[in-house]
């Protein structure tokens, strides 16, 4: 009976500091983004001191040496970049959403799980391999001399569509995940009042689905933002504001990736890229936030 | 105009399985690109060497650097950040199951964790690096890109925890277990192909990601032989030696790209047959 | 007037708004098997889930009131819930057998108790097996996966397990109510066999169960307890309007 008293405090012992240190484990995950946002902070306070926020992000004169460092053109490709790869991802997302849900039958879907997840899970780095080898000439060799247009391929273009067809796993997912939440009667409420079935897609379904749509193109959104690599390889990386699609541009991920570490001997070019690293991180997590926000009020709409 | 509104339910029927089928078009052409360029390149020397007379400059040699690299690195990336993110799964579905609201948040944060680019966990793994006074590692590497895919791991885990029922949490509670015990006896066994399945994914997220470890493992032609050591790794490997101006150090960036896509591959399939795969005593 | 075994008092319970039991107050006899009676959402499981606190797994469960058991009140913050719910066996309304073999869930309990090798596990668990009735069916095939047994068996499993805690109280939900006639038998006939080494809780809906095996009989109804007793009064001269009704078939 001894024996067993012991081990019963034993176990309680041992169950406190499994507790504890399973708690200490919450505590430390809640703490890294602020962790991750002081860090980032205190590193780029020097550059906010010298130049003020208002001209480090709407200044487009780039010239770190001299201490000028205006991140507008950044900026700029980033968000043209961005938006080419929404705008060419979207209606592949949603007709595939709406085909795999609605028209295609369980087994189809169970089908093209894989591949969708195999998307997913290809590396940027090879997505990146992949527009060297075909977007680029296709835009540079191909697509621009059909317009009239001279460029190396390397550019806007080309990573939007690279980034484009990386989006696509990530959105589609969310999407189909959405329209599956639509209740079916709801669809047949719809159907037996004698409306076609794309009448009712139309209707019925993108309308009570809409904020989760918005949703799930922000959370696209947040991630194209970020995405470092692939569009670094094919976007040609030159400092200037483009004009047309056709020029190179040079997104905020790209300048961290090509100058950091290198740049360590010059301190304000050091706190210049911990401050794009900062913006970047605001903005993802801005839109991720909204994006959730109105997920959960889609949600509570059900 | 009921011609109109047939003409046009046809047509977004057509597009719909056009845009279906672009997807398995996609990936073919993507897969086909990177293998019809680097599989010719793949040889015995290849995987077998490291590089010789600098990864970038020298003609001969291999990936070997690479690939050994990027497996310790993704494996320590792995086991570090599975030592955080088991506990707090387990926690979150045993020790604070009630706490609804403490839980709304502590999975927000996830996924906001989990939408911060891998960049700025370089950055970050940067700062962090300089701040613990080591330099660029296969240490510092490992950390860097452990947090990274901490949430990843912890999501995973915590989406199949979360549907384990309630009565099975019940019944072992009633014989008198502990938390921890129900944690790491009960839970655990039930959930394990789930475990496993977030730790491959995990795995793969680490092995393909470059802007994590730009800055933080340094490139070497060596293979490691110590956690202070710099390394190579297989996407910095097709990353870097893709830019030389040297055709044979770019075609090694070639054959880099068809063994980390085939990594990924094999990931993907392992990760299926473990989803498909029964656990022998688990309950449903 | 038996011994009580538990004595509940005063006890209330609310899931948010919703309140579930109301002051409910119940004698539960040592070494007798007690039911608790009533159409399904009276609350019975609630009340069951309350004596062994595993209403503390579910979202916002606030509760007043005492349940004393060996002098100890089972609803204080500080009580040692995991001393409590050892000297409680509970059987659920669907068998929960561990994710582990046959052997690794009986022996699951004793590996609690601190007893370690195979050795002295084997006797133990070849035990329990046996006062669930469940050994002549199991004996060689003990490390198959529990779940490769019928629903029955697994019911029975579970008891064993239970037993193998070594509780003084037994508390069973609904136990049969998944099972096939025969396996429902096997489990009541082992109820009325175990009543002379352990005090037994049951919670049916099923009147006839009742009747068969009841010492004690508690007619719950919307929370409230309408109606308690020994079971041969409470079957032949019920007092209230309500366990008449019941008792008349009127909720069925």
């Amino acid at each position: 009976m001894a024996t067993t008293i012991t081990y019963y405090k034993l176990r309680k012992i041992k169950d406190r500091i499994v507790s504890g240190w399973v708690k200490t484990m919450v505590g430390l995950v809640l703490l890294l983004p602020v962790v991750i946002a002081i860090s980032l902070l205190s590193k780029s306070w020097l550059i906010l001191g010298h130049s003020g926020l208002s001209e480090l992000l709407f200044s487009s004169v780039w010239r770190p040496l001299a201490g000028e460092f205006g991140f507008w053109p950044f900026i700029i490709s980033s968000v043209w970049v961005t938006f080419l790869g929404l705008i060419f991802t979207a209606p592949i997302c949603l007709l595939s959403a709406i085909y795999l849900t609605q028209y295609g039958s369980k087994r189809l879907l169970g089908m093209m799980q894989p591949v969708i997840d195999i998307l997913a899970g290809i590396p940027s780095v090879i997505y990146g391999v992949w527009g060297i080898l075909l977007i680029v000439p296709a835009v540079g060799s191909f697509l621009a001399p059909l317009l009239g247009i001279e460029t190396s391929g390397f550019s806007i273009l080309a990573g939007g569509f690279v980034l484009a067809v990386m989006l696509i796993p990530f959105i589609l997912n969310i999407l189909i995940e959405i329209f599956r939440t639509v209740p079916r009667d709801l669809f047949e409420a719809s159907l037996s009042l004698g409306a076609s079935k794309w009448h009712t897609i139309k209707h019925v379904l993108l309308g009570k689905t809409f904020p989760g749509i918005i949703s799930a193109f922000g959370l696209g959104l947040s991630r194209a933002f970020g995405e470092t690599i692939a569009v670094l390889m094919v976007v040609g990386n030159v400092v200037a504001i483009p004009k047309t699609i056709f020029d190179p541009g040079y997104p905020l991920p790209a300048l961290i990736a090509n100058n950091y570490g290198e740049m360590l001997s010059i301190p304000m070019f050091d706190s210049a890229l911990m401050f794009a690293a900062l913006l970047l991180m605001a903005i993802v997590i801005l839109f991720n936030i909204f994006s959730r926000w109105a997920i959960i009020h889609f949600e509570k709409k059900q | 105009m009921m011609w109109w509104r047939k003409f046009e339910e046809r047509l977004f029927y057509v597009l719909m399985i056009f845009s279906t089928a672009s997807l398995v078009i996609l990936l073919l052409v993507i897969l086909l690109s990177i293998f019809l360029k680097g599989v010719p390149y793949l040889s015995w020397e290849m995987v077998s060497q490291t590089p010789k007379g600098g990864y970038y400059f020298g003609r001969e040699g291999g990936i070997l650097n690479a690939i050994v690299g990027s497996l310790y690195l993704s494996a320590g990336a792995v086991f570090l950040a599975l030592v955080f993110s088991l506990p707090l799964a387990l926690a979150m579905n045993i020790h604070m199951r009630t706490y609804k609201r403490t839980l709304h948040v502590i999975r927000f944060v996830l996924d906001l964790l989990w939408g911060i680019p891998s960049i700025v966990y370089g950055a970050f793994g940067f700062t962090l690096m300089i701040y613990l006074g080591i330099k660029a590692s296969l240490l510092a590497g490992i950390i860097t890109v452990a947090i990274f895919i901490l949430p990843i791991m912890v999501r995973a885990m915590d989406e199949v925890m979360k549907n384990v029922p309630v009565t099975l949490l019940e019944s072992a509670f009633s014989l008198g277990s502990t938390r921890t015990e129900v944690a790491f006896k009960v839970m655990l066994r039930q959930t394990l192909p789930g475990i496993i399945t977030a730790v491959l994914l995990a795995f793969g997220r680490g092995i393909g990601d470059v802007a994590s470890v730009l800055f933080t493992t340094g490139y070497t032609d060596n293979i490691p032989t110590s956690l202070f050591q710099q390394t190579a790794t297989l996407p910095l490997a097709v990353f870097f030696q893709l830019g030389s101006p040297i055709p044979e150090v770019q075609n090694r960036a070639y054959a880099a790209a068809v063994i980390l896509t085939l990594i990924i591959l094999i990931i993907s399939i392992a990760t299926r047959l473990l989803g498909r795969g029964y656990n022998k005593t688990r309950i449903n | 007037m038996e011994k009580s075994k538990i004595s509940i008092r005063d006890l209330n319970l609310y899931f948010e708004k919703q309140h579930i039991l109301k002051n409910v107050n119940i004698e539960i006899p040592e070494n007798q098997v007690t039911v608790i009676l009533g159409p399904s959402g009276c609350g019975k499981t609630t009340l069951m889930k309350t004596l062994n606190r595993l209403v503390d797994l579910h979202d916002n469960a606030r509760f007043s009131g005492s349940i004393l058991f060996e002098g100890i009140d089972i609803l204080h913050p500080a009580t040692d819930l995991v001393h409590i719910r050892q000297k409680m066996g509970l059987l659920s309304q669907r068998p929960t057998p561990l994710p582990m073999s046959i052997f690794g869930n009986v022996a699951y309990g004793l590996k609690l108790k601190g007893i370690r090798h195979k050795k002295n596990l084997a006797p133990l668990v070849e035990k329990y097996l046996r006062e669930a009735n469940l050994w002549e069916e199991v004996k060689d095939r003990l490390n198959d996966p529990a779940i490769r047994l019928s629903i029955g068996q697994q019911q029975r499993l579970c008891l064993a397990r239970g037993l193998a805690v070594n509780p003084e109280i037994i508390l069973a939900d609904e136990p049969t109510s998944a099972l096939d006639p025969i396996s429902a038998r096997i489990i009541e006939n082992q109820f009325v066999e175990l009543k002379k080494d352990y005090t037994i809780v049951l919670v049916t809906h099923v009147l006839r169960q009742a009747r068969r095996i009841a010492d004690y009989v508690v007619f719950m109804y919307l929370g409230d307890v309408v109606e308690q007793g020994p079971a041969e009064a409470f079957f032949n001269n019920p007092t209230q309007e309500k366990t008449k009704e019941y008792l008349g078939g009127a909720f069925n």
